[in-house]
């Protein structure tokens, strides 16, 4: 085990996870909004605000799946330490998944959950060189009017919301920035 | 002038304090303590730990005292607790068959290897009240007798629907491996199946459970049940520590278990076979084994090829929805909680209904 | 009494209800199952909406809790102690300086900002049990968006009554997918349900679900062209402030069964008659 593998959890666990997790609540309620989230500071290469956000959702009832880089012994030492989270066997059992968006994809790999139990999904969180509130245009429950965020694929994302109520729900993660757009948005070219 | 209620904390404060006064009761009695309770009121215990999901007759008497007798009340306190306690990991299955039974019947043989054992039971006490307990001091039966527990029977006590099973007499309940669910840590999906049914059985309410069974003996699904065997007693609990790698006991606790021989299933292309049924319990808890062994046969309609017969003690979603007292008293007594705001939607939609009515019908006379 | 987490609840079971929070969110109006925990208060009592709230402050949050409208009730007061207890938070009872606010059977009068959390006690989540008591059947007309039973039931009241007969809890759509219950608040509430600008949270602890509704979510009473929805109340001035424009609840004031009319939100009304409206400046 590498000496970091301890470090970079939670100061105060109870209290930092509810900070984190209402930033993650505000963002996925809010799709495109960007918000700041921080208290982990997780190995390369996840960002901080995914590893943050890991470290508040994950344990070891969510298998999560590593995807390209991310599925490195620095990423899955850290994580086993301190979520206990299991590695998905299978991207079929995966309920989070991280990673860059070229090596998270097929989307098609990752459970949409049922027609009776739509809840029965995977959450993907993707990891970005930045995040801006440019680009792709938002409508749907959560934006008042319409927003803006510099999501990787447009068509991809399109194709998601027309499952609803099935579908993935994505995270975006940039450094301390996170931004969420579940499958009720509709994405379209600004 | 109407002044909006205000006080409720000084009105919560002052009912806890005469809850506090009641509970104790009169003081120039003296005050029960947890140990009194926990060994002169052992079925209450048995009956909390039970339904309370938690075996610890310590905590169950203190909840007891606490709730003022109220078993249900009791058992709220318990479960409340246990949903706070860490999990340090899973016992090994518990063998049933290594039972230091102190009770242990048959009704279907008249004796087998390992005996009947009537043990500590109301069965044949003639129920009159008993003044000699109202006086003072030690009664006589326990003064006089105390009685021996009678050296152990054989390390194991074979199960009577074992000698059924070797001459494939009743069906074949199959080994598995698979982790059982946990329905405290997992909502409830429906269908669902029969180890989920049982665990929700094992902490469902004792009295809805006696009415339901009771039901299938008046008809309501009738399974012809007999009590195959009904044994209560100690077994050990082990936990393997993966990290030392062996298994090591905890303690130990009694159980209660009950196997039913039910009415036999059969095909033209399969002999006939008994059926069974089975509850298990925490503590010496008879009434409510016999009930969860019932009632669990009932449930077993479809995997076993009888018809819906549309009885209560069938329906697996009306049994688990309805069988916990925590959830159903939780519910009933919710209704002593304000409800002005919905009553006063009713009452104006009632008094518009009672206008409109009032109106057509004096157009009516009008006319 | 003092060792208890943070909110009460163990992080393991904040997570398991913070992962349901978010798949509601995702789905809106959807009944999203959850491990409900037993609480140490009953099942009935605001469970579902204590959960919620324990998965959801932090130690900066300002707690409001009302039932039936007022921060003084018993059980509001039961609940806002326990938070104050278990987590320490602050507590209000004035709307706007809430960042969370737990209700049961009440929307407040004050709109809600984008800043505040709205967590509703849920008695009975699914809109249709009323209609078909199975768990196993609701679901299925919830996959298959079959909604017809409900039309039937309101259509009957009309037929029977001339009107709509339920005037609370009264069942909504939201955006055009799911019929969700909004628990039982008086239908007079219905209309702030949509386009709020607060996340709407509701949690059913004995039921085991919780739900959502992202801000700006479109939420629709179901009505009929010919009877449009009617969110009525009490037609009548609050004796205390005055307000034409708020829910009422009637009190009876002596033995000849005399009624007079306020203003269920306490905060409401008290925050009016601060500010100098009473009834005679309203008339």
């Amino acid at each position: 085990m590498q000496e970091t593998t301890l470090e970079g959890g939670f100061a105060d666990a109870p209290r930092d996870a509810a900070h984190a997790f209402r930033a993650c609540m505000n963002a996925m309620a809010r799709p495109g909004r960007i918000e700041t989230l921080r208290g982990a500071t997780p190995p390369a290469p996840l960002s901080q605000a995914a590893g943050t956000l890991l470290l508040t959702l994950c344990d070891a009832d969510t298998p999560v799946h590593l995807a390209g880089a991310h599925d490195c012994d620095a990423v899955r030492q850290w994580l086993a330490f301190h979520t206990g989270a299991p590695l998905a066997h299978a991207r079929t059992d995966a309920t989070f998944a991280i990673g860059v968006w070229d090596a998270l994809l097929p989307l098609s790999d990752y459970p949409i959950g049922t027609a009776r139990y739509p809840d029965r999904s995977a959450t993907l969180v993707v990891e970005m060189d930045s995040l801006t509130a440019t680009g792709a245009r938002l409508t749907g429950p959560g934006i008042a009017d319409s927003a803006a965020l510099s999501l990787p694929d447009i068509a991809a994302l399109r194709a998601n919301h027309a499952l609803f109520p099935q579908g993935l729900d994505f995270y975006f993660a940039a450094g301390e920035h996170l931004a969420a757009l579940p499958r009720s948005t509709n994405v379209e070219d600004a | 002038m109407y002044v909006a209620v205000k006080g409720g904390e000084r009105a919560i404060d002052a009912a806890h304090d005469w809850l506090a006064e009641q509970r104790r009761g009169d003081t120039t009695v003296p005050e029960l303590d947890v140990a009194q309770i926990r060994e002169q009121m052992t079925l209450a215990v048995n009956r909390v730990m039970a339904e309370g999901s938690l075996y610890d007759p310590d905590l169950a008497a203190l909840a007891i005292k606490q709730a003022r007798g109220d078993l249900i009340e009791a058992i709220f306190l318990i479960r409340a607790y246990r949903t706070t306690l860490p999990r340090f990991g899973t016992s090994r299955p518990l063998d049933t068959g290594a039972m230091d039974c102190m009770r242990r019947i048959s009704a279907t043989f008249k004796d087998a290897p390992g005996g009947q054992v009537l043990g500590p039971t109301f069965d044949y006490t003639h129920r009159l009240l008993d003044f000699k307990l109202a006086a003072d001091g030690e009664d006589g039966a326990s003064a006089s007798a105390a009685v021996e527990p009678p050296e152990t029977a054989p390390a194991r006590v074979p199960h009577i629907t074992g000698f059924l099973g070797r001459d494939g007499l009743i069906e074949q309940e199959p080994a598995s491996d698979e982790a059982p669910p946990d329905l405290t840590r997992t909502p409830l999906e429906l269908p669902t199946t029969r180890a989920l049914r049982l665990q929700a059985l094992a902490r469902g309410d004792e009295g809805f459970l006696l009415g339901l069974a009771y039901s299938t003996q008046r008809g309501y699904a009738r399974n012809h049940a007999f009590v195959g065997e009904l044994r209560i007693g100690t077994v050990p609990v082990e936990m393997e520590i993966p990290e030392l790698g062996f298994t090591v006991e905890l303690g130990e606790i009694t159980l209660t278990e009950c196997e039913t021989v039910n009415q036999f299933t059969g095909s033209k292309t399969e002999p006939a076979q008994f059926t069974r049924g089975y509850g298990l319990s925490f503590g010496q808890t008879e009434r409510k084994a016999i009930a969860v062994a019932l009632v669990d046969r009932a449930l077993r309609w479809r995997e076993l090829g009888e018809d819906d017969q549309g009885a209560p003690a069938q329906d697996e979603e009306f049994v688990l929805s309805h069988a916990d007292n925590i959830q159903a008293t939780g519910f009933l007594e919710h209704i002593k909680l304000p409800h002005y705001v919905d009553f006063q939607s009713e009452l104006e939609l009632v008094r518009k209904l009672r206008r409109q009515a009032t109106q057509a019908t004096e157009t009516e006379a009008a006319q | 009494m003092t060792d208890y987490n943070f909110a009460y609840l163990d992080e393991q079971t904040k997570r398991m209800i913070r992962r349901a929070i978010l798949k509601g969110l995702a789905i809106p109006g959807y009944q999203v199952p959850f491990a409900s925990r037993e609480m140490p208060m009953p099942y009935g009592w605001g469970t579902g909406g204590v959960q919620l709230s324990a998965a959801t402050l932090t130690p900066d949050d300002r707690l409001k809790v009302i039932d039936q409208g007022a921060d003084d009730t018993t059980n509001a007061v039961s609940i806002r102690k326990f938070f104050e207890k278990t987590a320490r938070v602050a507590t209000t009872e004035h709307t706007p300086d809430a960042s969370v606010i737990q209700t049961r059977h009440r929307i407040p009068e004050a709109p809600l900002s984008e800043d505040q959390i709205l967590i509703y006690q849920v008695p009975i989540p699914e809109p249709l049990r009323f209609l078909e008591p199975s768990e196993v059947e609701t679901r299925k007309m919830h996959e298959l968006s079959e909604y017809g039973l409900m039309h039937v039931k309101l259509y009957e009241d009309i037929a029977r009554h001339g009107h709509i007969a339920t005037s609370y809890a009264y069942p909504v759509q939201v955006e055009g997918r799911y019929v969700m219950d909004p628990s039982p608040i008086p239908k007079f509430d219905n209309p702030k349900l949509s386009d709020c600008a607060a996340i709407q949270l509701f949690g059913a602890g004995r039921e085991q679900r919780i739900y959502a509704l992202p801000p700006h979510t479109k939420v629709v009473s179901l009505d009929f062209e010919d009877h449009p929805f009617d969110p009525s109340k009490a037609d009548a001035p609050c004796a205390l402030c005055g307000d034409t424009s708020s829910y009422l609840d009637e009190v009876i004031t002596d033995d000849a069964g005399t009624r007079m009319y306020v203003c269920s939100d306490t905060d409401h009304c008290q925050t009016r008659r601060e500010a100098g409206h009473s009834k005679e400046t309203a008339a």
